[in-house]
Protein backbone atom coordinates (compact mmCIF):
# COMPACT_ATOMS: atom_id res chain seq x y z
CA UNK A 1 0.00 0.00 0.00
CA UNK A 2 1.01 3.83 -0.78
CA UNK A 3 0.81 6.38 2.21
CA UNK A 4 0.27 9.38 1.28
CA UNK A 5 -0.21 12.70 3.64
CA UNK A 6 -1.96 15.62 2.62
CA UNK A 7 -2.11 18.95 4.46
CA UNK A 8 -3.23 22.41 4.11
CA UNK A 9 -5.00 25.11 5.57
CA UNK A 10 -8.68 24.93 6.03
CA UNK A 11 -10.48 25.81 2.36
CA UNK A 12 -7.47 25.55 0.31
CA UNK A 13 -9.27 23.13 -1.65
CA UNK A 14 -7.44 19.61 -0.39
CA UNK A 15 -10.80 17.64 -0.72
CA UNK A 16 -11.09 18.64 -4.27
CA UNK A 17 -7.93 18.17 -5.26
CA UNK A 18 -7.93 14.45 -3.70
CA UNK A 19 -11.62 13.58 -5.30
CA UNK A 20 -10.29 14.64 -8.85
CA UNK A 21 -6.90 13.00 -8.07
CA UNK A 22 -8.58 9.54 -7.31
CA UNK A 23 -10.98 9.80 -9.94
CA UNK A 24 -7.48 9.91 -11.88
CA UNK A 25 -6.53 6.54 -10.08
CA UNK A 26 -9.49 4.76 -9.97
CA UNK A 27 -9.09 4.85 -14.03
CA UNK A 28 -6.24 3.39 -13.94
CA UNK A 29 -7.97 0.47 -11.49
CA UNK A 30 -6.11 1.64 -8.15
CA UNK A 31 -8.31 1.25 -5.04
CA UNK A 32 -7.92 4.30 -3.14
CA UNK A 33 -8.92 4.96 1.00
CA UNK A 34 -8.95 8.38 2.30
CA UNK A 35 -8.41 9.47 6.11
CA UNK A 36 -10.11 12.97 7.24
CA UNK A 37 -8.36 14.39 10.31
CA UNK A 38 -10.49 17.47 11.33
CA UNK A 39 -10.60 19.58 14.84
CA UNK A 40 -14.23 20.13 15.46
CA UNK A 41 -16.44 19.17 12.02
CA UNK A 42 -16.02 18.00 8.66
CA UNK A 43 -18.59 16.32 6.35
CA UNK A 44 -15.91 15.76 3.46
CA UNK A 45 -16.62 12.33 4.85
CA UNK A 46 -20.09 12.15 2.71
CA UNK A 47 -18.47 13.57 -0.52
CA UNK A 48 -15.92 10.57 -0.56
CA UNK A 49 -18.38 7.85 0.40
CA UNK A 50 -20.58 9.87 -2.52
CA UNK A 51 -17.61 8.92 -5.44
CA UNK A 52 -17.52 5.63 -3.71
CA UNK A 53 -14.86 5.86 -1.51
CA UNK A 54 -14.01 4.10 1.65
CA UNK A 55 -13.37 6.51 4.13
CA UNK A 56 -13.02 7.19 7.99
CA UNK A 57 -13.05 10.60 9.71
CA UNK A 58 -11.54 11.65 13.28
CA UNK A 59 -12.08 14.48 15.48
CA UNK A 60 -9.46 15.29 17.41
CA UNK A 61 -11.65 17.68 19.52
CA UNK A 62 -9.77 19.14 22.43
CA UNK A 63 -6.60 17.86 21.08
CA UNK A 64 -3.69 19.50 18.70
CA UNK A 65 -5.60 18.17 15.74
CA UNK A 66 -1.79 17.05 14.75
CA UNK A 67 -0.93 15.48 17.94
CA UNK A 68 -3.85 13.06 17.62
CA UNK A 69 -2.66 12.59 13.82
CA UNK A 70 0.46 10.65 15.11
CA UNK A 71 -1.59 8.95 17.71
CA UNK A 72 -3.20 7.41 15.56
CA UNK A 73 -1.86 7.66 12.11
CA UNK A 74 -0.70 3.44 12.67
CA UNK A 75 -3.99 2.59 13.56
CA UNK A 76 -4.94 4.26 10.12
CA UNK A 77 -2.34 2.41 8.21
CA UNK A 78 -3.72 -0.80 9.60
CA UNK A 79 -7.26 0.06 8.74
CA UNK A 80 -5.89 0.72 5.05
CA UNK A 81 -4.23 -2.65 4.67
CA UNK A 82 -7.28 -4.29 5.96
CA UNK A 83 -9.15 -2.69 3.54
CA UNK A 84 -6.38 -3.92 0.88
CA UNK A 85 -6.61 -0.64 -0.72
CA UNK A 86 -3.65 0.40 -3.28
CA UNK A 87 -3.24 4.61 -1.55
CA UNK A 88 -4.20 5.53 1.30
CA UNK A 89 -4.66 9.03 1.46
CA UNK A 90 -4.96 11.08 4.96
CA UNK A 91 -5.87 14.31 4.56
CA UNK A 92 -5.61 17.21 7.46
CA UNK A 93 -5.76 20.99 7.94
CA UNK A 94 -2.49 22.80 9.32
CA UNK A 95 -4.78 24.61 12.36
CA UNK A 96 -2.16 26.89 13.43
CA UNK A 97 -0.20 27.03 10.45
CA UNK A 98 3.07 25.32 12.04
CA UNK A 99 2.95 21.41 11.88
CA UNK A 100 2.22 18.68 9.65
CA UNK A 101 2.56 15.24 10.28
CA UNK A 102 4.67 14.46 7.40
CA UNK A 103 6.68 11.25 8.22
CA UNK A 104 10.13 10.71 6.81
CA UNK A 105 9.86 8.53 3.48
CA UNK A 106 5.77 8.90 3.40
CA UNK A 107 5.31 11.53 0.15
CA UNK A 108 3.71 14.48 1.22
CA UNK A 109 1.39 16.97 -0.15
CA UNK A 110 0.85 20.62 0.80
CA UNK A 111 -2.02 22.15 -0.54
CA UNK A 112 -2.55 25.88 -0.68
CA UNK A 113 -4.34 28.63 -2.68
CA UNK A 114 -3.97 31.74 -4.55
CA UNK A 115 -6.28 33.74 -2.50
CA UNK A 116 -4.81 33.70 0.69
CA UNK A 117 -2.03 36.41 0.03
CA UNK A 118 0.96 36.91 -0.57
CA UNK A 119 3.08 36.67 2.24
CA UNK A 120 1.09 33.34 3.02
CA UNK A 121 4.05 31.13 1.92
CA UNK A 122 6.58 32.96 4.52
CA UNK A 123 3.38 32.28 7.59
CA UNK A 124 3.47 28.42 6.93
CA UNK A 125 6.19 26.77 8.83
CA UNK A 126 7.13 23.41 7.88
CA UNK A 127 3.83 22.16 6.44
CA UNK A 128 4.20 23.95 3.87
CA UNK A 129 8.48 23.81 4.16
CA UNK A 130 8.82 20.41 4.42
CA UNK A 131 6.51 19.17 1.87
CA UNK A 132 7.73 16.85 -1.71
CA UNK A 133 4.56 18.16 -3.57
CA UNK A 134 3.42 21.66 -2.85
CA UNK A 135 -0.14 22.17 -4.79
CA UNK A 136 -1.46 25.43 -5.31
CA UNK A 137 -5.20 25.87 -6.58
CA UNK A 138 -7.78 28.70 -7.45
CA UNK A 139 -5.06 29.74 -9.79
CA UNK A 140 -8.31 30.58 -12.22
CA UNK A 141 -9.40 33.10 -10.02
CA UNK A 142 -6.36 35.54 -10.06
CA UNK A 143 -3.79 37.04 -12.91
CA UNK A 144 -1.52 35.33 -14.73
CA UNK A 145 1.26 37.61 -12.87
CA UNK A 146 -0.42 36.78 -9.60
CA UNK A 147 0.17 33.11 -10.25
CA UNK A 148 3.50 33.21 -11.00
CA UNK A 149 4.83 35.60 -8.01
CA UNK A 150 2.90 33.12 -5.67
CA UNK A 151 4.51 30.33 -6.99
CA UNK A 152 8.52 32.17 -6.87
CA UNK A 153 7.13 32.91 -3.34
CA UNK A 154 6.55 29.35 -2.86
CA UNK A 155 9.50 28.36 -4.85
CA UNK A 156 11.87 30.40 -2.31
CA UNK A 157 10.74 28.61 0.58
CA UNK A 158 10.37 25.35 -0.80
CA UNK A 159 13.36 24.91 -3.56
CA UNK A 160 12.96 21.37 -3.74
CA UNK A 161 9.41 20.95 -3.80
CA UNK A 162 7.68 20.14 -7.00
CA UNK A 163 5.14 22.76 -7.48
CA UNK A 164 1.61 22.00 -9.52
CA UNK A 165 -1.13 24.03 -10.21
CA UNK A 166 -4.32 22.43 -9.85
CA UNK A 167 -8.14 23.90 -10.57
CA UNK A 168 -10.12 21.95 -8.29
CA UNK A 169 -13.04 22.72 -9.95
CA UNK A 170 -12.02 21.02 -13.36
CA UNK A 171 -9.84 19.25 -12.52
CA UNK A 172 -7.06 20.14 -14.53
CA UNK A 173 -3.81 19.05 -13.25
CA UNK A 174 -4.82 16.07 -11.09
CA UNK A 175 -4.31 13.53 -13.81
CA UNK A 176 -0.70 14.70 -13.70
CA UNK A 177 -0.55 14.48 -9.68
CA UNK A 178 -1.72 11.40 -9.74
CA UNK A 179 1.47 10.29 -11.38
CA UNK A 180 3.62 11.33 -9.05
CA UNK A 181 1.82 9.61 -5.83
CA UNK A 182 1.53 6.18 -7.11
CA UNK A 183 4.69 3.98 -6.82
CA UNK A 184 3.80 0.34 -7.50
CA UNK A 185 7.28 -0.87 -5.97
CA UNK A 186 5.84 1.06 -2.67
CA UNK A 187 4.74 -1.27 0.09
CA UNK A 188 4.10 0.49 3.44
CA UNK A 189 3.49 -2.31 6.06
CA UNK A 190 4.24 -0.11 8.86
CA UNK A 191 4.86 3.29 10.03
CA UNK A 192 5.98 1.99 13.62
CA UNK A 193 9.34 3.32 14.67
CA UNK A 194 9.23 6.06 11.53
CA UNK A 195 9.90 9.60 12.49
CA UNK A 196 8.35 12.58 11.81
CA UNK A 197 9.95 15.25 9.81
CA UNK A 198 9.77 18.15 12.23
CA UNK A 199 8.83 18.14 15.59
CA UNK A 200 5.31 19.43 17.10
CA UNK A 201 5.76 22.88 19.24
CA UNK A 202 5.98 22.29 22.97
CA UNK A 203 2.97 22.68 24.97
CA UNK A 204 1.65 22.29 28.55
CA UNK A 205 0.85 24.95 30.60
CA UNK A 206 -2.01 25.22 32.84
CA UNK A 207 -4.16 25.92 29.94
CA UNK A 208 -3.88 22.59 28.34
CA UNK A 209 -5.21 20.86 31.47
CA UNK A 210 -8.39 22.77 31.24
CA UNK A 211 -7.53 26.21 33.53
CA UNK A 212 -9.63 28.93 32.49
CA UNK A 213 -8.97 31.47 34.92
CA UNK A 214 -7.16 34.49 33.66
CA UNK A 215 -3.67 36.00 36.09
CA UNK A 216 -0.52 35.08 37.23
CA UNK A 217 -1.65 32.91 40.38
CA UNK A 218 -2.79 30.18 37.85
CA UNK A 219 -0.17 29.81 35.30
CA UNK A 220 1.81 27.12 36.04
CA UNK A 221 4.00 25.07 33.53
CA UNK A 222 5.57 26.33 30.59
CA UNK A 223 4.47 30.05 30.11
CA UNK A 224 6.49 32.58 28.87
CA UNK A 225 5.91 36.78 28.55
CA UNK A 226 5.42 39.33 26.00
CA UNK A 227 8.01 41.84 26.19
CA UNK A 228 5.78 45.10 26.79
CA UNK A 229 8.43 47.47 27.74
CA UNK A 230 8.23 51.42 27.57
CA UNK A 231 10.07 51.60 24.31
CA UNK A 232 8.67 50.17 21.06
CA UNK A 233 11.52 47.29 20.98
CA UNK B 1 27.02 23.74 -10.21
CA UNK B 2 27.50 25.37 -6.48
CA UNK B 3 28.15 23.47 -3.60
CA UNK B 4 28.19 23.81 0.19
CA UNK B 5 31.74 24.27 -0.06
CA UNK B 6 31.71 26.92 -2.32
CA UNK B 7 29.52 29.20 0.05
CA UNK B 8 29.81 27.94 3.14
CA UNK B 9 33.46 30.18 4.30
CA UNK B 10 31.64 33.59 2.26
CA UNK B 11 30.26 36.49 4.07
CA UNK B 12 26.32 37.17 4.31
CA UNK B 13 27.31 40.33 2.32
CA UNK B 14 29.63 38.40 0.08
CA UNK B 15 26.73 35.98 -0.63
CA UNK B 16 24.26 38.97 -0.85
CA UNK B 17 26.65 40.58 -3.24
CA UNK B 18 27.30 37.67 -5.57
CA UNK B 19 23.56 36.33 -5.82
CA UNK B 20 21.14 38.92 -5.23
CA UNK B 21 18.56 37.48 -5.86
CA UNK B 22 19.08 35.17 -2.43
CA UNK B 23 17.95 38.01 -0.63
CA UNK B 24 14.64 36.58 -1.19
CA UNK B 25 15.35 33.38 -0.24
CA UNK B 26 16.43 34.88 3.61
CA UNK B 27 13.37 37.25 3.98
CA UNK B 28 10.89 34.55 2.44
CA UNK B 29 12.29 32.39 4.83
CA UNK B 30 12.21 35.21 7.69
CA UNK B 31 15.69 35.00 7.95
CA UNK B 32 17.18 38.41 9.48
CA UNK B 33 20.67 39.75 8.57
CA UNK B 34 20.69 42.76 9.86
CA UNK B 35 24.21 42.74 11.78
CA UNK B 36 25.11 39.46 10.56
CA UNK B 37 26.66 41.22 7.50
CA UNK B 38 30.67 40.05 8.20
CA UNK B 39 29.88 36.47 9.55
CA UNK B 40 30.15 33.50 7.40
CA UNK B 41 27.03 31.32 5.87
CA UNK B 42 27.77 28.74 8.00
CA UNK B 43 28.86 30.93 11.19
CA UNK B 44 25.34 32.55 10.34
CA UNK B 45 23.75 29.12 10.18
CA UNK B 46 25.26 27.85 13.72
CA UNK B 47 24.23 31.26 15.34
CA UNK B 48 20.67 30.02 16.26
CA UNK B 49 19.77 29.16 19.78
CA UNK B 50 17.92 25.60 20.61
CA UNK B 51 15.25 27.57 21.87
CA UNK B 52 15.51 30.52 18.42
CA UNK B 53 15.23 27.09 16.26
CA UNK B 54 12.30 25.51 17.94
CA UNK B 55 10.62 28.89 18.73
CA UNK B 56 10.70 29.90 14.52
CA UNK B 57 10.32 26.10 13.67
CA UNK B 58 13.63 26.34 11.78
CA UNK B 59 15.18 23.29 10.26
CA UNK B 60 19.21 24.20 9.64
CA UNK B 61 20.35 21.58 7.65
CA UNK B 62 16.95 21.91 5.26
CA UNK B 63 17.61 25.28 4.70
CA UNK B 64 21.28 25.07 4.09
CA UNK B 65 20.34 22.15 1.64
CA UNK B 66 17.79 24.13 0.34
CA UNK B 67 19.42 27.08 0.09
CA UNK B 68 22.10 25.11 -2.14
CA UNK B 69 19.50 24.16 -4.71
CA UNK B 70 17.47 27.60 -4.67
CA UNK B 71 20.91 29.48 -5.82
CA UNK B 72 21.63 26.61 -8.28
CA UNK B 73 17.96 27.00 -9.82
CA UNK B 74 17.95 30.87 -10.36
CA UNK B 75 21.35 30.81 -11.85
CA UNK B 76 20.25 28.14 -14.11
CA UNK B 77 17.19 30.27 -15.06
CA UNK B 78 18.85 33.31 -15.16
CA UNK B 79 21.29 31.47 -17.68
CA UNK B 80 18.39 30.39 -20.24
CA UNK B 81 17.83 32.39 -22.79
CA UNK B 82 18.61 32.17 -26.42
CA UNK B 83 19.66 28.34 -26.38
CA UNK B 84 16.48 28.05 -24.99
CA UNK B 85 13.89 29.38 -27.85
CA UNK B 86 11.02 27.83 -28.48
CA UNK B 87 10.05 27.96 -32.29
CA UNK B 88 7.10 25.62 -32.62
CA UNK B 89 4.87 23.21 -30.72
CA UNK B 90 3.36 19.90 -32.11
CA UNK B 91 0.83 18.04 -30.78
CA UNK B 92 1.04 14.26 -32.19
CA UNK B 93 -2.55 12.37 -32.30
CA UNK B 94 -3.79 10.61 -29.54
CA UNK B 95 -7.27 9.19 -29.20
CA UNK B 96 -10.68 10.48 -27.61
CA UNK B 97 -12.92 9.68 -24.80
CA UNK B 98 -14.28 6.46 -26.82
CA UNK B 99 -10.63 5.06 -27.33
CA UNK B 100 -10.43 5.88 -31.42
CA UNK B 101 -7.63 7.63 -32.51
CA UNK B 102 -8.04 11.42 -33.23
CA UNK B 103 -8.34 12.80 -37.12
CA UNK B 104 -5.45 14.44 -37.67
CA UNK B 105 -1.72 13.23 -37.92
CA UNK B 106 0.07 16.00 -36.12
CA UNK B 107 -0.78 19.78 -35.57
CA UNK B 108 2.29 21.90 -35.55
CA UNK B 109 1.90 25.59 -34.83
CA UNK B 110 4.32 28.10 -34.81
CA UNK B 111 5.93 31.22 -33.12
CA UNK B 112 3.64 33.82 -33.70
CA UNK B 113 0.65 31.68 -35.02
CA UNK B 114 -2.73 31.81 -33.55
CA UNK B 115 -4.51 28.93 -33.42
CA UNK B 116 -7.96 28.90 -31.59
CA UNK B 117 -9.85 25.86 -30.11
CA UNK B 118 -13.92 25.39 -30.27
CA UNK B 119 -16.26 22.84 -28.98
CA UNK B 120 -18.78 22.62 -26.60
CA UNK B 121 -18.51 22.63 -23.26
CA UNK B 122 -16.65 19.41 -21.48
CA UNK B 123 -15.85 18.45 -24.91
CA UNK B 124 -12.11 17.89 -23.93
CA UNK B 125 -10.58 21.70 -24.12
CA UNK B 126 -8.91 21.41 -20.83
CA UNK B 127 -7.26 18.01 -21.49
CA UNK B 128 -6.38 19.46 -24.31
CA UNK B 129 -4.74 22.59 -22.20
CA UNK B 130 -3.21 20.35 -19.72
CA UNK B 131 -1.45 18.22 -21.91
CA UNK B 132 0.16 20.63 -23.78
CA UNK B 133 1.36 22.59 -20.00
CA UNK B 134 1.98 19.14 -18.57
CA UNK B 135 4.24 18.61 -21.92
CA UNK B 136 2.69 15.35 -22.50
CA UNK B 137 3.98 12.08 -23.76
CA UNK B 138 1.74 9.46 -24.16
CA UNK B 139 1.33 9.82 -20.43
CA UNK B 140 -1.80 11.60 -19.91
CA UNK B 141 -5.76 9.97 -20.73
CA UNK B 142 -5.30 11.03 -24.24
CA UNK B 143 -2.39 9.39 -25.20
CA UNK B 144 -0.91 12.67 -27.19
CA UNK B 145 3.02 13.68 -27.67
CA UNK B 146 3.63 16.99 -27.39
CA UNK B 147 6.75 17.61 -29.22
CA UNK B 148 8.58 21.45 -28.55
CA UNK B 149 10.65 22.26 -31.29
CA UNK B 150 10.00 19.04 -33.05
CA UNK B 151 11.30 16.93 -30.13
CA UNK B 152 10.30 15.76 -26.86
CA UNK B 153 10.52 18.47 -24.55
CA UNK B 154 13.05 18.27 -21.72
CA UNK B 155 10.97 17.21 -18.40
CA UNK B 156 12.12 20.52 -16.64
CA UNK B 157 8.79 22.03 -18.15
CA UNK B 158 6.85 20.04 -16.47
CA UNK B 159 8.47 20.78 -12.78
CA UNK B 160 10.04 23.93 -12.55
CA UNK B 161 7.64 26.71 -10.94
CA UNK B 162 9.98 29.64 -12.57
CA UNK B 163 9.93 28.04 -16.27
CA UNK B 164 6.73 26.89 -17.26
CA UNK B 165 5.71 26.22 -21.01
CA UNK B 166 2.25 27.51 -20.89
CA UNK B 167 0.71 30.79 -19.28
CA UNK B 168 -2.47 31.27 -19.19
CA UNK B 169 -5.15 34.14 -19.40
CA UNK B 170 -7.83 32.68 -17.49
CA UNK B 171 -12.16 34.39 -18.09
CA UNK B 172 -12.04 35.71 -14.70
CA UNK B 173 -9.27 37.63 -14.28
CA UNK B 174 -9.33 39.33 -10.96
CA UNK B 175 -6.42 40.85 -8.84
CA UNK B 176 -6.91 40.52 -4.95
CA UNK B 177 -3.46 41.82 -4.07
CA UNK B 178 -3.81 45.25 -2.43
CA UNK B 179 -1.24 47.48 -4.72
CA UNK B 180 -0.79 50.24 -7.22
CA UNK B 181 -0.30 49.25 -11.23
CA UNK B 182 3.45 49.97 -10.77
CA UNK B 183 4.11 48.08 -7.37
CA UNK B 184 2.08 45.45 -8.83
CA UNK B 185 4.44 45.18 -12.11
CA UNK B 186 7.21 45.61 -9.93
CA UNK B 187 6.35 42.72 -7.90
CA UNK B 188 6.53 40.62 -11.06
CA UNK B 189 9.27 41.93 -12.49
CA UNK B 190 11.35 41.35 -9.38
CA UNK B 191 10.22 37.21 -9.48
CA UNK B 192 11.06 37.10 -12.67
CA UNK B 193 14.57 38.69 -12.54
CA UNK B 194 14.70 41.06 -14.55
CA UNK B 195 17.03 44.07 -14.87
CA UNK B 196 15.52 47.14 -16.48
CA UNK B 197 12.53 47.05 -14.13
CA UNK B 198 11.59 50.79 -14.89
CA UNK B 199 11.99 50.09 -17.94
CA UNK B 200 9.55 47.07 -18.35
CA UNK B 201 6.75 48.80 -16.48
CA UNK B 202 6.73 51.49 -18.46
CA UNK B 203 6.48 48.87 -21.51
CA UNK B 204 3.27 47.43 -19.89
CA UNK B 205 1.21 50.12 -19.16
CA UNK B 206 1.86 51.55 -22.56
CA UNK B 207 0.72 48.54 -23.90
CA UNK B 208 -1.90 48.42 -21.32
CA UNK B 209 -3.43 51.70 -22.34
CA UNK B 210 -2.86 50.72 -25.60
CA UNK B 211 -5.28 48.44 -25.56
CA UNK B 212 -7.72 49.35 -22.92
CA UNK B 213 -10.78 51.89 -23.43
CA UNK B 214 -10.22 54.29 -20.95
CA UNK B 215 -6.76 54.60 -19.88
CA UNK B 216 -5.06 54.34 -16.37
CA UNK B 217 -2.10 55.37 -15.02
CA UNK B 218 0.54 53.75 -12.97
CA UNK B 219 -0.38 54.74 -9.36
CA UNK B 220 -3.89 53.62 -9.85
CA UNK B 221 -4.82 50.74 -7.22
CA UNK B 222 -5.19 47.61 -9.66
CA UNK B 223 -8.35 46.58 -7.76
CA UNK B 224 -10.08 49.39 -8.93
CA UNK B 225 -9.09 48.90 -12.40
CA UNK B 226 -12.04 48.21 -14.73
CA UNK B 227 -12.61 44.85 -16.47
CA UNK B 228 -11.19 46.05 -19.32
CA UNK B 229 -8.43 48.11 -17.55
CA UNK B 230 -7.94 44.59 -15.77
CA UNK B 231 -8.02 42.95 -18.87
CA UNK B 232 -5.28 45.62 -20.66
CA UNK B 233 -3.01 44.84 -17.89
CA UNK B 234 -2.73 41.26 -17.54
CA UNK B 235 -2.25 40.87 -21.21
CA UNK B 236 0.20 43.18 -21.59
CA UNK B 237 2.20 41.50 -19.00
CA UNK B 238 2.11 38.33 -19.38
CA UNK B 239 2.85 39.51 -22.89
CA UNK B 240 6.32 41.44 -22.24
CA UNK B 241 6.83 39.97 -18.31
CA UNK B 242 6.04 36.24 -18.54
CA UNK B 243 8.73 34.11 -19.83
CA UNK B 244 6.21 31.44 -21.14
CA UNK B 245 6.78 30.90 -24.70
CA UNK B 246 3.08 29.56 -25.08
CA UNK B 247 0.24 31.53 -23.81
CA UNK B 248 -3.75 30.07 -23.16
CA UNK B 249 -6.57 32.50 -23.87
CA UNK B 250 -9.74 30.99 -22.76
CA UNK B 251 -12.44 33.47 -23.92
CA UNK B 252 -11.67 36.96 -23.99
CA UNK B 253 -14.67 38.93 -24.79
CA UNK B 254 -15.17 42.13 -25.88
CA UNK B 255 -15.18 44.09 -22.42
CA UNK B 256 -13.98 47.23 -23.02
CA UNK B 257 -10.40 46.01 -24.93
CA UNK B 258 -9.52 45.41 -28.57
CA UNK B 259 -8.89 41.89 -28.89
CA UNK B 260 -6.85 42.07 -32.70
CA UNK B 261 -4.93 44.86 -30.71
CA UNK B 262 -4.16 42.27 -27.84
CA UNK B 263 -3.86 39.32 -30.12
CA UNK B 264 -0.85 41.27 -32.06
CA UNK B 265 0.56 42.35 -29.14
CA UNK B 266 1.10 38.67 -27.99
CA UNK B 267 2.14 37.50 -31.67
CA UNK B 268 4.97 40.37 -31.35
CA UNK B 269 6.04 39.46 -28.26
CA UNK B 270 6.77 35.80 -30.48
CA UNK B 271 4.29 33.78 -28.47
CA UNK B 272 2.14 30.56 -29.67
CA UNK B 273 -1.23 31.76 -29.05
CA UNK B 274 -4.16 29.22 -28.26
CA UNK B 275 -7.55 30.77 -27.72
CA UNK B 276 -10.54 28.95 -26.71
CA UNK B 277 -13.26 31.05 -27.90
CA UNK B 278 -16.75 30.55 -29.95
CA UNK B 279 -16.65 34.17 -30.71
CA UNK B 280 -16.50 34.17 -34.77
CA UNK B 281 -14.50 37.33 -34.89
CA UNK B 282 -11.41 35.75 -32.76
CA UNK B 283 -11.60 32.25 -34.59
CA UNK B 284 -11.90 33.85 -37.73
CA UNK B 285 -8.93 35.91 -36.90
CA UNK B 286 -6.52 32.48 -35.97
CA UNK B 287 -4.97 31.15 -39.01
CA UNK B 288 -6.30 27.48 -38.18
CA UNK B 289 -8.95 26.09 -35.33
CA UNK B 290 -8.97 23.21 -33.62
CA UNK B 291 -12.57 21.29 -33.65
CA UNK B 292 -12.99 19.06 -30.13
CA UNK B 293 -15.40 16.49 -29.96
CA UNK B 294 -15.96 13.55 -27.56
CA UNK B 295 -12.56 14.21 -25.71
CA UNK B 296 -10.65 14.34 -29.21
CA UNK B 297 -9.16 16.11 -31.98
CA UNK B 298 -11.97 16.19 -34.80
CA UNK B 299 -11.30 18.53 -37.52
CA UNK B 300 -8.00 20.78 -37.67
CA UNK B 301 -9.72 23.80 -40.52
CA UNK B 302 -7.75 26.60 -41.59
CA UNK B 303 -9.28 29.86 -42.42
CA UNK B 304 -9.98 29.83 -46.08
CA UNK B 305 -10.23 33.13 -48.16
CA UNK B 306 -14.03 33.27 -47.74
CA UNK B 307 -14.08 33.30 -44.11
CA UNK B 308 -11.24 36.04 -44.26
CA UNK B 309 -13.67 38.29 -46.06
CA UNK B 310 -16.62 36.75 -43.91
CA UNK B 311 -14.36 38.59 -40.99
CA UNK B 312 -13.88 41.85 -42.64
CA UNK B 313 -17.90 41.82 -42.94
CA UNK B 314 -17.92 41.08 -38.90
CA UNK B 315 -15.28 43.43 -37.85
CA UNK B 316 -17.52 46.02 -39.53
CA UNK B 317 -20.82 45.27 -37.91
CA UNK B 318 -18.40 45.04 -34.63
CA UNK B 319 -16.94 48.62 -35.34
CA UNK B 320 -20.94 49.73 -35.40
CA UNK B 321 -21.58 47.94 -32.08
CA UNK B 322 -18.64 49.27 -29.94
CA UNK B 323 -19.45 52.64 -31.47
CA UNK B 324 -23.24 52.36 -30.10
CA UNK B 325 -21.93 50.95 -26.96
CA UNK B 326 -19.42 54.21 -26.97
CA UNK B 327 -22.19 56.37 -27.75
CA UNK B 328 -25.04 54.96 -24.66
CA UNK B 329 -21.77 55.20 -22.58
CA UNK B 330 -21.48 58.90 -23.09
CA UNK B 331 -25.27 59.09 -22.76
CA UNK B 332 -26.22 60.18 -26.20
CA UNK B 333 -29.35 59.29 -28.08
CA UNK B 334 -29.06 56.48 -30.49
CA UNK B 335 -29.58 57.05 -34.23
CA UNK B 336 -30.15 54.76 -37.58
Amino acid sequence: MNLITISGPPSSGKTSVILKTIAALHQRGLTVGVVKFDCLYTDDDVLYKKAGIPVKKGLSGSLCPDHYFVSNIEEVVQWGRKQELDVLITESAGLCNRCSPYIKDIKSVCVIDNLSGINTPKKIGPMLKSADIVVITKGDIVSQAEREVFASKVHSVNPKAIIMHINGLTGQGAFELSTLLYDEKEDVETVKGKELRFSMPSALCSYCLGERRIGEDYQMGNVRKMKLGEEDD
Amino acid sequence: MISIKDIEKMKINEIKNKYPFSISFFQNNNLHLEGYEEITFEQYFNHFTEEEIEEWAIDVEKLKADFIVYINEMLEFLGISEDDNIDSLTIVAGKNKNGEKENFEKLTIHKSEIVSIVGPTGSGKSRLLADIEWAANKDTPTERIILINGKIPDKKWRFSSSNKLVAQLSQNMNFVMDLTVREFIELHAKSRMVEDEQEIIKRIIDAANHLAGEQFDLDTPITSLSGGQSRALMIADTAILSRSPIVLIDEIENAGIDRKKALKLLVNEEKIVLMATHDPILALMADKRIVIKNGGIDKVIETNSEEKEMLIELEKMDAVISKLRANLRKGEILKK
